[in-house]
């Protein structure tokens, strides 16, 4: 792969695999809600 | 305050989070992204992607889901209810009609493709296109789709698949959100996950000369990734990169809000909206742009694929990625094909489960129906709907749907919803119900955006389909007027490039394409006649005409030259633009349906409240 194409894939797959991983984990240890049943 | 019957609820947050990123994973993250990409100036196009993600697609969820969470709370579960309940004026319920209309009228044709992966999925187990070359693979599908022809020897299997298909997705929603919906999501998602890094992890580490492979997998992700930074000038790319977004994100479809309805009144709404959207750019933008488009190119080299694409990436999903896992041996193609349309079957299951659910509510919540009654009936709905789509798939009405229903109705209703939430509802109101119950702080810049840039943004988007230049040349535009593009939406209500054949019934039927008759065959007691000339870019393009010998009588001869206009045969024809005509009135008048239902539904409720 050429430079430019690899630093693009990199830095923008390296970016949403952080955010998704960031909110999915947020979304796991959140402590729910008082009056919320929920997990 | 009306409260319905309806009191179902999520069973879990997790769930809720994995079904609406199923929602909005499908078809298009593995299929039609890649293609886009390819189209639009490779890495280059993810810039106006995440652009348009982060002021359009981001606030667009926040606006969905809050709108969903806030009229929940009074009982309102389905769009026409939902933004009634933001504003009492009464068109804002007919808007809402939008918000049930698309998922029916998606969801037709949508399951149809479903169906597709199911057999798909058999087919690669058994071993069908084991020995077949290419072009077998290729015509595999043609022939699935030609409902007279059977593939297994089961007769009109296309039609069974799509009966089975649409009873799975019937019994799945008859269980309820917590029982049916979320327990599909909580297998499906991981599933198909699992299965795109499985087959991204092959797409990536190809080697050349494996199995007959010309290109590493690296080539294929060179290709896509390496930026054409002179595409960025061109509105043609920011209006394909604005109209993923609404592909992937199911935004403007009236599912997210129904899901968010069901969602308890002091749960987080702001962080699941971020996780759920997310996890689909994840899905598409990693896994999406690891697989069809590296193993293609590695087989078939980047002028073979780029052609391919032109044809979208439906076809290069069905009719050629068969024939390249059958490189991999018989064992590995028969996983590899199974992951693959597997992985499609669970993305557009999580899907369609999502477009039942508006109407479902609907039904429940204003009718007083029981969910399964309502199960049934959209199955039925969806039945009768869909069965245009697959007899008549080859006359267009299939992409006439995708077009109107799939398309133009996402982008109108969103608009409205855009400008209800941030100028009716009003941003204050809005703000309030986005960051209450948060579990993330909102950036304060979303509050701005919402009220001014979105709606911008989206209305833009409108026009640039309404006036779509011819070729996508921008420049073209002048205030003398400009030829417009066959895929705008004035030139497709015009049948612009609908070509000669432009009445509904004819006794003769015209060449479509300039070239000579290449080749006149009879496969199956069906003939074809096939043309082959250049086409406007000057590349060889072959067109196949089918015709009825008993019926037509044929007026051109082997190795004839042909000019677009000229008598091809006579006899009686039905012409492709009746089909698209009565495919269209099919969808005005589900649309006018469901406005009945609405005014049937509201007048109901003055009855209830003055009875009160």
């Amino acid at each position: 792969m050429n430079t430019t194409a690899l630093i693009m894939m990199v830095s923008v797959e390296v970016t949403v695999i952080l955010l998704t991983g960031y909110f999915f984990y947020k979304v796991l240890t959140s402590r729910p809600k008082s009056g919320d049943e929920d997990d | 305050m009306l409260m319905a019957g309806n009191q179902d609820k999520w069973g879990s947050r997790v769930g809720l989070v994995l079904a609406m990123a199923g929602n909005a994973v499908g078809f298009g993250n593995f299929l039609r992204f890649p293609v886009q990409a390819v189209q639009n100036g490779g890495g280059a196009f993810i810039i106006p992607y995440l652009v348009s993600f982060l002021v359009m697609g981001i606030p667009l969820l926040f606006i969905e889901w809050s709108s969903g969470r806030f009229a929940g709370k009074s009982g309102n579960h389905s769009a026409p209810s939902i933004m009634d309940s933001m504003d009492k004026r009464w068109i804002w319920k007919y808007v809402g009609v939008f918000g049930i209309f698309s998922n029916i009228a998606i969801a037709a044709y949508y399951c149809y493709m479903e169906s597709w992966t199911i057999s798909y999925v058999i087919h690669s187990l058994i071993g069908t296109f084991d020995s077949m070359n290419q072009s077998q693979v290729a015509h595999f599908f043609s022939d699935y789709l030609d409902v007279t022809t059977s593939t297994t020897g089961i007769p009109y299997e296309a039609i069974v698949m799509f009966v089975l298909c649409l009873a799975l997705n019937t019994y799945i929603l008859s269980r309820g959100l917590m029982d049916g919906v979320e327990k599909v999501a909580k297998i499906g998602v991981p599933l198909l996950i699992g299965f795109g890094i499985f087959l991204a992890i092959k797409g990536i580490t190809l080697k050349a000369s494996a199995g007959g492979a010309i290109n590493d997998g690296t080539v294929g992700l060179n290709f896509l990734w390496t930026p054409d930074f002179t595409s960025l000038s061109n509105p043609k790319v920011w209006l394909a990169a604005a109209g993923q977004i609404f592909f992937t994100l199911s935004v403007g479809m009236g599912s997210i809000q129904c899901y968010a309805s069901y969602v308890r009144k002091n749960q987080d709404i702001a962080l699941n909206a971020m996780s759920a959207g997310w996890m689909n750019e994840f899905v598409e933008i990693v896994l999406g742009s690891a697989i069809i488009i590296p193993i293609a190119i590695g087989y078939l080299g980047i002028d073979k694929v780029v052609e391919l694409t032109q044809i979208g990436g439906l076809g290069l999903g069905f009719r050629t990625m068969p024939f390249l896992f059958e490189q991999w041996g018989p064992i590995l193609s028969a996983v590899a094909g199974a992951a693959f349309f597997g992985m499609l079957f669970f993305a557009g299951i999580t899907s369609s489960l999502a477009m039942g659910t508006p109407g479902i509510s609907f039904l429940m919540d204003e009718f007083r129906w029981t969910r399964k009654n309502a199960a049934l009936s959209f199955g039925i709905i969806i039945l009768l709907l869909g069965l245009p789509t697959i007899f008549f798939f080859n006359e267009g009405v299939f992409d006439e749907y995708d077009y109107w229903a799939g398309t133009v109705s996402l982008v109108v209703f969103a608009l409205f919803e855009s400008i209800l939430f941030a100028w009716i509802f009003g941003m204050k109101k809005g703000w309030r119900e986005i960051t209450s119950g948060a579990d993330i702080k909102v950036p304060l810049v979303y509050k701005y955006i919402i009220k001014f840039v979105t709606p911008v943004a989206l209305i833009i988007v409108f026009l640039g389909a309404l006036v779509r230049p011819a070729n996508d040349d921008w420049s073209l535009l002048s205030f003398k007027g400009w030829t417009l593009h066959n895929e705008s939406i004035i030139g497709q209500l015009q049948h612009k490039g609908i070509g000669p054949n432009n009445t509904w019934f004819s006794d003769e039927f015209y060449t479509e394409n300039n070239g000579t008759v290449d080749s006149l065959y009879s496969v199956k007691n069906k003939s074809y006649v096939v043309i082959t000339g250049a086409n406007d870019n000057g590349a060889e393009q072959s067109k196949t005409y089918k015709f009825n010998p008993q019926k037509h009588q044929l007026n051109v001869t082997l190795g004839q030259d042909i000019i677009t206009g000229d008598k091809l045969y006579s006899g009686k024809v039905v012409n492709r633009v009746f089909y698209l005509d009565m495919a269209r009135v099919l969808l005005v008048s589900v649309f006018l349906f469901i406005c009945a239902l609405v005014y049937v539904a509201y007048k109901n409720r003055s009855r209830k409240e003055i009875a009160k």
